[in-house]
């Protein structure tokens, strides 16, 4: 099985590589873009599939793959 | 009186920590590698500037769970004095030392520079013979400097005494020209409630030498002794 997760800075948390990359697009001629955020996606392959897997890969999202202070995540399991 | 500096895989700050505090007298540092699982002996722990696992995922999100930091943690608790410089206070904060994060710098761009900080506390355990309004000069080097933290964290922060350390400019003033990083309030360096575990993006130990352009890093060090020393004395009495 395969979890996918998406990390991405907390809104009240400055992201100056968002604000640069939206410049340069808009600079390109994409005036539409309003704003960009950039996150992280991790992919995550697994041998098998378990009762508390999920329970696991959340308390790791916690405290590995995310950092709460600064971040939100989203766990998807396919 | 004997220091442990701590070696990830990927911290460069080791060596630059070994000689200030060796060259300090009455103070003594050895190396002790992160997998090592004991810091008995140790009066102080240093956590090094750096790139600890290639600061990968996030800095110092991978070398919170070396092996030695549970031994960190545990002194900590009981009451040692940590030191976190750089790389060593991205580590601080992601143990849960330390409140709040560090991240990206504003500019994006990696700062190398000489800064002048502003001692906000008029007496911390690493900050003695510093009265409040001191200014200290010494080195940053990082990208990723940026302290951040929620409302209440930054309200407790200042209200218990933590806020260290300002980034500030010639005359004392925390202007934002003199902020190299888009820290929050100029912050450069906290330390926790209890006040023996600090962190700071400038380097003290690259400041313990006037030949190198500033002394006042030693100061840090200095006063680390110090305090360990009175506890030595209380402890005694």
């Amino acid at each position: 099985m395969k979890a996918k997760v998406v990390v991405m800075p907390k809104v009240a948390v400055l992201d100056p590589q968002g604000a640069a990359v939206r410049e340069a697009m808009q600079h390109l001629g994409m005036r539409e873009v309003k704003n960009v955020r950039i996150g992280k996606y991790l992919e995550i392959d697994l041998e098998r599939d378990g009762a508390d897997v999920e329970a696991r890969l959340h308390k790791l999202c916690r405290d590995l793959l995310s950092n709460p202070v600064i971040e939100d995540y989203q766990l998807v399991k396919e | 009186m004997k220091f442990a500096i701590i070696q990830f895989p990927g911290s460069n700050c080791d060596q630059d920590c070994l000689r200030a505090i060796n060259g300090l007298d009455g103070l003594s540092a050895e190396y002790v590698w992160h997998k090592a699982t004991s810091l008995a002996g140790f009066d102080a722990i240093v956590l090094p500037g750096g790139f600890a696992y290639g600061d990968y995922l996030r800095c110092g999100a991978i070398a919170r769970f070396s092996p030695i930091m549970n031994e960190v943690v545990r002194a900590a608790k009981e009451g040692r004095l940590v030191l976190g410089t750089c790389n060593g206070f991205q580590v601080l904060c992601e143990a849960g030392l330390l409140p709040g994060a560090l991240v990206r710098n504003r500019g994006l761009r990696f700062v190398c520079d000489m800064v002048r900080l502003r001692i906000e506390v008029p007496d911390s355990a690493f900050t003695h013979r510093c009265p409040q309004g001191t200014i200290l000069r010494m080195p940053i080097a990082h990208g990723e400097g940026c302290y951040f933290a929620d409302g209440n964290t930054l309200r407790e922060l200042n209200a218990n005494g933590q806020v260290v350390m300002r980034y500030c400019d010639g005359t004392g003033a925390t202007s934002p020209e003199s902020n190299p990083n888009g820290s929050i309030e100029n912050i450069a360096g906290i330390c926790n409630r209890e006040g023996n575990v600090f962190g700071l993006m400038p380097h003290p130990d690259r400041a313990c030498d006037a030949r190198l352009g500033s002394a006042d890093g030693a100061r840090i060090f200095l006063s680390m002794a110090e305090t360990i020393l009175a506890e030595r004395a209380k402890a005694a009495a």
